[in-house]
């Protein structure tokens, strides 16, 4: 490992995956709703600007248009930030995308208190629990740029509704440009033998920093990026709990309804094991910047740390 | 008398034969609502005229191939007027007439709320308000970016334009400049909980849409030469979406039933019904 990891943005690799899908796929129309910079669906715009729609400060409209649009035989990529949408238009993916299974890919950016200065109003943190629950969805959380850039592809090329969420600010890679990563397959990051680290998004490089850690204290641990939420890989999560007996979940994301509640719902059915989610409990985000707030929440390797240790000990 | 040829753009239906159609629609539905003993009588009595000649006169499209890439769209955006649509698809021939008593019945392609995944010739799935237009956007923008000269009709109800995502639609379709995209407004003055006017006032609705850009033809929902020559005038309106305001009545041709918030979603029971229908007979 070098000692500076590559930093990458989910947002730049949307756009640069965007781009080359619009020439890829003729039938490819981007909406968005007056966050198309920021969230670089405007890349698209530029080079196709008869393909991309911006319909202004509308979420609800937005989903509906791009609904008329797969209904019209498009394939249909909208998205703005995950706090305006699913969260102002969960009635129109409810019942147009989600109902009648549209070929609409949904991008809910800036999820998490990450987002930063913002605030609590602009930090997504039920987004994930909401699209888990509603039939036909789809639901990929990546965990750096590239792994965005291929599943989000992947996303595309397939039929189907689909909620991509990103986060804001740049992180360090967890993967390279040539990893295979496939939708649905778990992708295990790291063997281990006393406890498995599921993690989703920017968590995945903190649970890797702190397998580690516990490394050094002698605790080997499994490191699993569950970046498809949903269908969830149940293949790869029971075998990480039948081989360590111990299991953490860590998710920028309330404890409830998101990955840790995933990964609960199939191993208390299947076989239940030691488990803490590490997540925000049940609280609304506040201002601040990235790194203060990730710690104030929770949400830090040191945490994930913590409740590893507290799980092998359990068990 | 002659079968009528649907994917034919100028065909010619007679009045007459328009409204002999509606009597039937209307029979139709107060059947079919009555074998269900649940939905929504009010607001699909009021819109039988403005779907049928839609269906009947001027829509190209074809019942027996209801995927055809090149038919005009019609979406139902107030779904609670299932009745009518189906009533008016099995009429088309759609699917057998004998599936219309299976309205709201388990198992059935006939859901409360239309569902375009199981039943041929729905475009959208309705039930909540105030989606259809935008989705009607979405038709009108993919039509012309497949340089495909479909039109896309939806009807909305009077109560439905409380919903703030119709002003964010009709803000798309004006910026958008969709003349392939006329909004059909069921102006029957009633919603669920009473008159429009008390319960959300939305006049003056003709000039809302006029402040919004849209061209807005106002029409007496029940006189088909106006109805016929407003969808008309919108196939030749350029560069602007149209609006048809169609004046109308919830309950249409029940007496009891007119003007009643109360059969906005309750069904009579089957005595009565059979009287209402006899009345339909009379008119």
């Amino acid at each position: 490992m070098s000692a500076k990891p590559i930093q990458t943005s989910m947002r730049d690799a949307l756009g640069e995956a965007l781009v080359k899908l619009g020439e890829e796929i003729p039938e490819l129309v981007v909406v968005g709703a007056d966050t198309s910079g920021s969230l670089k669906l405007s890349v698209f715009g530029s080079k196709f600007p008869q393909r991309f729609f911006n319909v202004g400060i509308a979420e609800q409209n937005m989903v509906g248009v791009a609904a008329g649009l797969a209904l019209a035989g498009k394939k249909v990529v909208c998205g703005t930030y995950a706090v305006f949408m699913p969260g102002r238009a969960v009635d129109q993916i409810r019942n147009t995308i989600a109902y009648c299974r549209l070929d609409v890919k949904l991008v809910g950016s800036h999820g998490g208190v990450s987002v930063g200065p913002d605030g609590g109003s602009h930090q997504a943190l039920e987004d994930i629990a909401i699209m888990r629950s509603i039939p036909n969805m789809n639901v990929i959380v990546p965990a750096d740029g590239f792994s965005t850039k291929k599943l989000f592809t992947q996303a595309c090329r397939s039929v189907g509704p689909y909620y991509v969420r990103l986060a804001r600010p740049s992180s360090p890679a967890v993967y390279t440009e040539d990893t295979e990563l496939r939708v649905g397959r778990a992708e295990i990051l790291r063997d281990g033998s006393d406890v498995a680290i599921i993690a989703v998004g920017l968590m995945v490089d903190k649970a890797l920093g702190a397998a580690q850690s516990l490394r050094e204290a002698g605790v080997s641990a499994m490191v699993v990026d569950s970046h498809t939420v949903k269908p969830l890989d149940a293949e790869t999560i029971l075998s990480a709990a039948r081989t360590t007996g111990a299991v953490v979940t860590a998710e920028e994301h309330n404890v409830f309804g998101g990955v840790g509640s995933a990964v609960a719902e199939l191993l208390v059915k299947t076989h239940p094991v030691k488990m803490e989610m590490v997540g925000v409990n049940d609280v609304f985000g506040e201002s601040g910047e990235t790194d203060e707030l990730m710690a104030k929440y929770g949400l830090t390797e040191k945490h994930i740390f913590e409740a590893a240790m507290k799980m092998v000990k359990q068990k | 008398m002659e079968a009528i040829q649907f994917a034919e753009p100028n065909r010619y239906v007679s009045v007459e034969r328009l409204q002999a159609i509606s009597r039937q629609i209307r029979k139709d539905i107060l059947e079919m609502l009555s074998e269900a003993g649940s939905g929504h009588p009010g607001g699909s009595l009021s819109a039988v005229e403005l779907v049928v000649a839609l269906y009947f006169a001027k829509m190209v499209h074809n019942p027996l191939d209801p995927k055809w890439a090149d038919r005009d769209r019609f979406l139902l955006s107030k779904g609670h007027a299932a009745p009518l649509l189906y009533a008016v698809l099995a009429e088309c021939g759609y699917f057998p007439k004998s599936e219309l008593k299976t309205l709201r019945k388990l198992g059935s392609r006939l859901q409360g709320h239309p569902d375009p995944t199981k039943l041929p010739g729905v475009e959208i799935p309705g039930g909540p308000e105030g989606i259809g237009l935008s989705e009607g956007v979405g038709m009108a923008l993919a039509a012309r970016l497949d340089r495909k000269s479909y039109r896309v009709y939806v009807l909305m109800g009077d109560g439905e334009l409380n919903e703030g995502e119709v002003w964010e639609a009709a803000m798309a379709a004006a910026k958008y400049k969709l003349d392939n995209l006329t909004a059909i407004v069921d102006r029957n003055g009633v919603q669920q909980d009473g008159l429009t006017e008390q319960i959300m006032p939305i006049e003056p609705v003709a000039n809302k849409w006029r402040a919004f850009n849209w061209n807005v033809i106002e029409v007496d929902g029940y006189d088909f030469e106006q109805i016929l020559g407003a969808i008309d005038e919108a196939r030749s309106v350029r560069n602007k979406p149209t609006v048809i305001v169609a004046y109308t009545t919830k309950g249409k041709g029940v007496e009891f039933m007119e003007w009643q918030s109360e059969y906005h979603g309750k069904v009579p029971d089957k005595q009565t019904v059979q009287k209402a229908i006899e009345e339909l007979q009379k008119r």
